[in-house]
């Protein structure tokens, strides 16, 4: 049986992949959720059928080959911190994490899918993806999807499609999302007005941090609201088309503030570089939001390339229970911000001071031999 | 006080405001926690206070005359469910409701999806009574439009070929 420690031991595969074309696009992922026929859905049925139906769906996961040594336990086997570490990880939901008996998770080695058991619908699963890649996110899930049908009897009906708990999931049963990081975006006050655009076209936008308007770390998710009346592969192309354009406006708002203001850039960046580096004490907000600004760095050329995907696994790194994981231990809030800059610290030890870009302003100093580059 | 289940001492008691009335349960504490009223996840509250319990209750106790049905009091036959838990929940309690509650469940899609019909992926083993059953539901129509008209000769052909669909269907 394969070990917490040992899951998270590597970091998934969608953190360590660099992919230079959508370097606004972190990863792009798939949701299907489906139910059995015969027995109620996960909220309404007795607290013994549940664990029935449990018994059910569970090995017939297990059973599928890319879940071969996956990791996989019912969520009363997992303390609160461990199944929190998952939420971090965008491996359960915030809601699944509040289950207990009866519900499980069954996450493949590489952590590119995992599946909730006795979730809002018996199953929810997920398959994840760095970069812009949804087609290639929903084949890999459909085909998991196929082979569990075959063993299992879904409710599903001619004219609503997949039966869901919630009627905003019927038909397609997906939600096809993608993170997006926009700090350019963001930078340049153009934000609302491409975020309200793809919200009028019937996509829902929301930050991926924080409550209400406000993002952490410039982190957005784009996803389809609609689930029934279209095929997936049209969702699917729509949205592609969509995040494209969204990544696109954020690659030209990078270039325009690089050749209009490139000192403000430097200026961040190079701010964001300090504090990361050189910070004992950080919140989780302030951290997200320098590391923001340095993956950005590592996008526009300041630093290295691998840079960047350093930066998406500190994202999850230093989030509440990542952090309490590494120490062992719960932590109070100021002991959580100690521990947290001495992750930022020593892992990015190794990171040189940022190139500079201002090049423009060195010719007016009185004496180049004082000029450190 | 007495559990409204059992003759033991009841210790946990359940107030709900419904509609402007209020309700209250009794319960000792194995029946409490059988029925999940302790359970600190939402839903089994909700199954305890509005699902099976609130029949078990009805006939377990002679209703005092606060406890009226709710609403229209159509329920699935299969889970118990009703359209008041929806209005609470907004979710369903199995696949069957959406048979039971369809022509509630209709205007409400309207507004949260693309279109009424799924145009997706469908299981395997289903695809061809899916078409089978659309065909049905087309030639449904189109009968029901003849006999309005009248037409009846057309409407005898509509539902000969309507019951060879079905045979085919009964034969799988």
């Amino acid at each position: 049986m394969m070990r917490f420690s040992t899951l998270l031991k590597h970091p998934a595969d969608w953190m360590i992949a660099t992919d230079e074309a959508n370097s606004a696009v972190i990863t792009s992922r798939i949701r299907l959720a489906r139910n059995l026929r015969n027995y109620p859905f996960p909220g309404w049925v007795k607290k013994s059928e549940r664990a029935a139906i449990l018994d059910i769906i569970r090995p017939a996961v297990e059973d599928l080959p890319p879940m071969k040594d996956a990791f996989s336990r019912e969520l009363s086997e997992l303390s609160s911190m461990q199944k929190q570490v998952l939420v971090e990880r965008h491996l359960i939901s915030r809601e699944h994490a509040a289950r207990t008996d009866g519900s499980g998770a069954v996450i493949e080695r590489r952590q590119s899918f995992s599946i909730m058991l006795n979730e809002e619908d018996h199953l929810r699963m997920q398959s994840i993806r760095p970069g812009l890649r949804l087609t290639e996110a929903y084949e890999a899930l459909n085909d998991l999807d196929s082979q569990l049908e075959e063993k299992l009897d879904y409710a599903f009906d001619p004219q609503l499609g997949y039966l869901t708990t919630c009627p905003t999931n019927l038909g397609t049963g997906m939600r096809a999302s993608a993170m997006l990081h926009l700090p350019a975006l963001v930078l340049s006050d153009q934000i609302g007005q491409v975020l309200q655009a793809v919200n009028k076209i019937g996509l829902a936008v929301r930050g991926l941090y924080g409550e209400g308007t406000e993002s952490l770390g410039n982190l957005y998710q784009i996803s389809n609201q609609s689930t029934l009346g279209e095929r997936e592969d049209a969702i699917i192309s729509r949205l592609e088309r969509v995040i494209s354009q969204v990544a696109s406006h954020e690659q030209n708002a990078r270039q325009k503030l690089m050749e209009d203001d490139p000192d403000m850039v430097s200026d961040k960046i190079g701010r964001a570089y300090g504090v990361l580096r050189h910070a004992y004490l950080i919140d989780s907000k302030e951290a997200l939001n320098h590391l923001s600004l340095l993956r950005l760095g590592g996008n526009l050329g300041f630093f290295p390339k691998e840079t960047v995907t350093v930066c998406d696994s500190l994202l999850m790194d230093i989030q509440q229970a990542h952090l309490q994981l590494h120490a062992g231990m719960k932590l109070s809030p100021e002991h959580r911000d100690a521990i947290r800059a001495e992750i930022l610290r020593s892992r990015l030890q190794s990171l040189d001071s940022p190139i500079n870009f201002s090049s423009k302003h060195k010719t007016l100093l009185p004496d180049e031999g004082n000029n450190l580059d | 006080m007495k559990c409204d289940y059992c003759d033991r001492k009841a210790t946990v008691f359940l107030t709900q405001l419904a509609e402007g009335q209020m309700k209250k349960i009794c319960l000792c504490e194995s029946c409490a926690k059988e029925r999940g009223v302790t359970d600190p996840t939402g839903f089994s509250m909700a199954e305890a206070l509005l699902g099976n319990f609130q029949k078990a209750v009805a006939g377990a106790v002679p209703a005092p005359s606060a406890v009226k049905p709710m609403g229209s009091g159509k329920s699935c036959p299969q889970c118990g469910f009703s359209m008041e838990d929806f209005q609470k929940v907004r979710r369903f309690g199995c696949a069957s409701c959406y048979k039971v509650f369809a022509s509630e469940l209709a205007p409400m899609l309207r507004g949260m999806h693309k279109g009424a019909t799924h145009l997706g992926k469908v299981p395997e083993g289903l695809i061809e009574s899916h078409f089978r059953i659309q065909r049905i539901e087309e030639l449904q129509a189109k009968l029901d439009q003849a006999i309005a008209s009248e037409s009846y000769e057309e409407a005898a052909e509509l539902r000969d070929e309507i019951r060879k669909l079905d045979e085919t269907g009964v034969e799988k």
